[in-house]
């Protein structure tokens, strides 16, 4: 039971009860959906991006603890932030829950996620939705699929 | 077969089984997981595998392995003679007329996909439909759609009420159309557990003279299969969902069909002479076993028939009923599991949603309690369409499984539940 606590942390059950900026924006600047074909799971996420920086951001969707979670801190953490640093960002993250390495500071609440390292098949959950924003940001038409 | 063999006998018929012999029998179930005794009920996914049934495949290759039907040789003979005499296996198994009623494929999919290419490319055109039914595993979905877009056919779906069972009036009224080339059903659901009425769907299609393929995927492992008495056209199986390796599959086809069908694959061992003018194929079932196949895997799937006849399938499914009424009673305790498909008609499986948590996070959670369940789709999205669900959770039994293994899951259930709260 204790190492799954790791794994779904206060946070993450929190953030899958009442998931943030859980909407849809009427007028996106971008927008995409991401599917898991493991599971069937979609997430569709919008932005709405001026001058090079989100303004907004929202997703909608249903999927599990780990992939509402991680979706939901995920809009918080981009919101605000210029368009460029979404890369870095999802770099870090990505290695966080892939790889023993240091949570870095910058991540903020994103490394409450870091428990997913351990789980393998669980990974794809934690990355859904930055798959979505990143396929977005391509302007993406076809639903981006996590393999 | 009978009417509906698993439900005729009595729960308490499973006494006769010794657990603990049989359990012993099958040596990945001596582990555990993240510390805890590993409980398998993903068993509808793949079944393991019985020490006879290894020693078997490894009898094969440590002493006799050779390529089949081709050599003079001692091993090569021997190899033959092995892998045909597990083909008598099956045909027994079945009860089918003729051992060239038999073909070996790879699964399941190539079993449907073979008729769907061969029997389907051969005889349906622009116009003509294929009936299937809402429950169907995408393997009997696809391959009739790829041949409806190669032929301009259409697909029919008969379709299944809220408890899971098929809708047979709708079944009956999708077959008059006057235009229906096969009927295609699967024997048990795996996303539902419905044990369809198979001799009655057949029987209605014959009414209109409408051959029949009977997906028998899941329902192999758990109800005596006679397809004479059946009837129907074709039916097939995998098997490593009835305790043998994976790699091999099962068609059943009416020998009549078989030789009127083309080849499926083009190749060594379907030949009987080829010049570079034309080919003249081999008789049954070769024609339909281009190259060399699994054979160390077919003589495994031998062994596994020859273990389940030892133990006997009517005693199988008894012991597999009464688990499956142990467990639907203790998870219907759970506030807020709901079990999907509660046909009168069930077997060997139990899926269920839990409100508010998502089917993924309860199968990772019960795999850290030792319990491996499936989550997911399970290959039957527009089952999960029906009831607006994304997913499942799904324990599915087998014959080694026990009441304490279901005790493990509900407990376990109860930590997800706790989790969440
Ligand atoms: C009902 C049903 N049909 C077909 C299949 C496909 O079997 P295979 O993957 O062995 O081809 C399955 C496997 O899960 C099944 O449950």
């Amino acid at each position: 039971m204790n190492d799954l606590r790791d794994l779904y942390q206060e946070v993450i059950l929190d953030h899958n009860k009442r998931p943030r900026n859980f909407r849809i924006l009427p007028q996106p600047t971008h927008h995409a959906d991401g599917v898991n074909p493991l599971c069937g799971d979609r997430i569709s996420v919008f932005l709405d991006i001026e001058d090079g920086i989100i303004r907004d951001i929202a997703f909608q969707g249903a999927g599990c603890a780990i992939s509402s979670a991680s979706a939901s801190l995920m809009t918080e953490a981009l919101k605000g932030k210029p368009v460029a640093e979404v890369e870095h960002l999802f770099e870090a993250f990505h290695n966080v829950v892939t790889t023993d390495c240091e949570c870095p500071r910058g991540l903020g609440k994103l490394g409450v996620l870091a428990g997913v390292r351990d789980y393998p098949s669980r990974v794809k959950c934690a990355t859904l939705a930055w798959h979505a924003v990143r396929a977005a940001l391509e302007r993406h038409a076809e639903p981006v699929a996590t393999e | 077969m009978s009417a509906s063999p698993t439900l005729a006998i009595a729960p308490t018929a499973s006494a006769g089984l010794d657990l603990a012999r049989i359990r012993a029998e099958f040596p990945i179930l001596r582990q555990r997981v993240h510390g805890k005794p590993l409980v398998y009920l993903d068993n509808a996914a793949s079944a393991q595998r019985p020490k006879a049934v290894i020693d078997a495949i490894s009898e094969c290759y440590s002493t006799y392995y050779a390529n089949i039907h081709r050599g003079v040789h001692l091993l090569s003979e021997r190899s033959t003679a092995a892998y045909e005499g597990a083909r008598e296996k099956v045909r027994a198994f079945l009860n089918a007329a003729s051992v060239q009623e038999i073909i070996f494929t790879r699964n399941t999919t190539e079993s449907i996909n073979l008729v769907a290419s061969s029997f389907g490319g051969s005889t349906v055109k622009t116009g003509d439909e294929i009936v299937i039914t809402g429950m169907e595993h995408h393997s009997n979905i696809v391959p009739w759609q790829l041949l409806c877009e190669r032929t301009g056919a259409r697909l029919k779906v008969a379709p299944f009420t809220d408890a899971g069972e098929l809708i047979l009036d709708e079944y009956e009224r999708l077959l008059d159309s006057g235009r229906v080339k096969l009927a295609a059903f699967v024997h048990l659901s795996n996303a539902l557990g419905t044990l369809n009425p198979v001799q009655r769907m057949i029987e209605l299609a014959h009414a209109r003279g409408i051959p029949t393929l009977v997906d028998g995927a899941q329902s192999i492992p758990h109800v005596a299969v006679d397809v004479r008495a059946l009837d129907c056209e074709f039916y097939a199986f995998s098997s490593h969902k009835i305790y043998g390796p994976s790699g091999v599959g099962v068609l059943y086809g009416k020998q009549a069909l078989l030789e009127a069908m083309p080849p499926y694959q083009g190749g060594g061992d379907m030949i009987r002479l080829v010049t570079f003018e034309k080919t003249e194929y081999a008789d049954l079932p070769n024609k339909f076993e281009a190259g060399t196949p699994n054979i160390a895997g077919v003589i495994g799937l031998g062994a596994a028939l020859d273990w389940v006849n030892a133990i006997g399938l009517d005693a199988v499914a008894a012991h597999e009923h009464e688990l499956l009424d142990y467990a639907t009673a203790q998870l219907q305790e759970i506030p807020g599991l709901k079990i999907m498909g509660t046909a009168r008609d069930k077997a060997a499986l139990a899926a269920f949603t839990i409100q508010g948590i998502h089917p993924h996070d309860i199968g990772t959670i019960l795999d850290r309690e030792g319990v491996a369940i499936r989550a997911g789709h399970h290959c039957a999205q527009p089952v999960m369409q029906r009831y607006g669900v994304p997913a499942t959770a799904r324990a599915s039994f087998a014959v080694y499984n026990t009441r304490d293994e279901v005790d493990a899951l509900v407990k376990a259930l109860w930590k997800v539940k706790e989790l969440f709260e």
